[in-house]
């Protein structure tokens, strides 16, 4: 069994990294999840959140806003929105994220209100579970 | 004499305009650079996109539910051409080339008899386009104020796009914008955005697990795959811009420089035409004493 598997992380203008990682923490839309080698494959749509990447020789955490992931046995391949290595994310950010989708709750149509509303809770659980 | 003072003049105005072409070939191979990293950036997010659109697709298509952004919404009366072009003219034929092909398919469409609306990107479409069919256009986005492309802009079109569609405004949306070959050569390309055109005879060779099902993702996915590929167009026309507009500025260079060594010679002939003349004369006046 291969002991890695290639890591990629892009945004939809640039790609922010890539290499071999041991374990990918990945927030799920329906819920976290770790990939690791020899995973099934898998596409999965995903939360605000942080996005946990175990190389060999490093643990690097990503805020990722969205997006979706795609997981094949030597694969993962995550796709953001928007993306920042977690150290340089600013309580000033989170702010203006949590306000965006603050905004696009108070704005949401009925029927993607509820939509909405979890984005905005995402948001705000990501916001507390950084300790900035 | 008058007319040395006029070629002096010449020259040294063509002078100046040489300059100006070639400060601008050189700005805007500089900025080419950057638009071609850019839309290369760009690249790896985009191909990963379609891939797992295309095979997304394939698997709902036909299925009774499969969203509207997917299956279009059932006819196909309505078009919305997307006409996207530089806000700057002096780059070739850069903007009359993706004005041309709209006007084309514009043409067809209305000889099939099918309603047109038109959404302009950036001035010189705009302009361009006013005179003949100013009467379908249905919005405009202004990019002049934007420096650097970003996926917010695109995002914002994609927006406009699917808050119009889901209102029932247009049936088929078509981007149209030049797709970067090289320096000298830019290709108009027309696209078909909404509903998404995914090559569905693409080999699915993993089966996904998906997580939520299928159609939820796809449809979480599908105003995503609308943005990713206006971002792309948005990409290749700012590199096709600045490739066109330097090769512009090149031929103008050249042709600047090619006059001024045209005049050059013409004044030097006439100042030794004058010369000649006054010799001719002092000599004539000194045999007649």
């Amino acid at each position: 069994m291969a002991d890695t598997m290639q890591f990629d992380l892009v945004s939809p203008e640039r790609k922010l990294a890539s290499g071999p990682a041991r374990e990918v923490r990945i927030p799920g839309a329906e819920g976290d999840f770790t990939a690791m080698p020899d995973h099934a494959p898998l596409i999965s749509t995903l939360r605000p959140g942080i996005l946990t990447v175990v190389s060999p020789d490093a643990t690097t955490d990503y805020v990722v806003t969205g997006g979706f992931a795609e997981v094949t046995a030597d694969s993962v391949s995550v796709l953001a929105e928007e993306a920042h290595v977690s150290k340089d994310v600013t309580q000033d950010m989170v702010d203006k994220m949590v306000a965006s989708a603050r905004k696009v709750h108070a704005e949401a149509h009925p029927s993607v209100v509820d939509a909405a509303a979890k984005l905005l809770a995402d948001m705000e659980a990501l916001g507390s579970h950084m300790k900035l | 004499m008058a007319n040395l003072k006029d070629l002096k003049n010449r020259i040294a105005s063509v002078k100046s305009t040489r300059k100006i072409t070639k400060a601008m070939q050189m700005v805007s191979a500089a900025k080419l650079r950057r638009a071609q990293e850019a839309a290369e950036s760009g690249r790896p997010y985009a191909e990963q996109m379609n891939a797992v659109m295309a095979g997304l697709s394939a698997s709902v298509r036909g299925s009774e539910t499969a969203p509207r952004l997917l299956a279009g919404s059932g006819s196909d009366k309505v078009h919305l051409l997307v006409v996207m072009t530089a806000e700057r003219g002096l780059c070739g034929g850069f903007n009359s080339s993706i004005v041309r092909l709209a006007r084309q398919a514009a043409s067809k469409l209305m000889a099939e008899g099918k309603t047109i609306k038109i959404l302009t990107v950036g001035k010189k479409g705009r302009e361009q386009l006013k005179r003949e069919f100013g009467s379908f256009f249905i919005s405009h986005v202004d990019l002049s104020d934007v420096k650097r492309v970003g996926y917010s802009d695109a995002q914002a079109i994609a927006g406009e796009l699917i808050t119009r569609f889901d209102a029932g405004e247009f049936d088929v949306a078509t981007i149209f914008f030049n797709r970067f070959q090289s320096v000298i050569s830019q290709i108009p390309t027309e696209q078909q955005v909404i509903p998404a055109a995914y090559e569905s005879d693409v080999e699915v060779s993993t089966v996904y697990d998906y997580e939520p099902d299928e159609e939820e993702i796809l449809a979480d996915l599908l105003p995503r795959g609308v943005a990713t590929q206006i971002f792309t167009a948005l990409l290749e026309n700012g590199a096709s811009e600045q490739g066109a507009r330097m090769s512009a500025m090149d031929n103008a260079t050249r042709n600047a420089g090619e006059m001024i060594e045209k005049l050059t010679i013409i004044y030097n002939r006439s100042r030794q035409a004058a010369i000649t003349t006054e010799l001719i004369e002092i000599i004539a006046g000194a045999e007649a004493l």
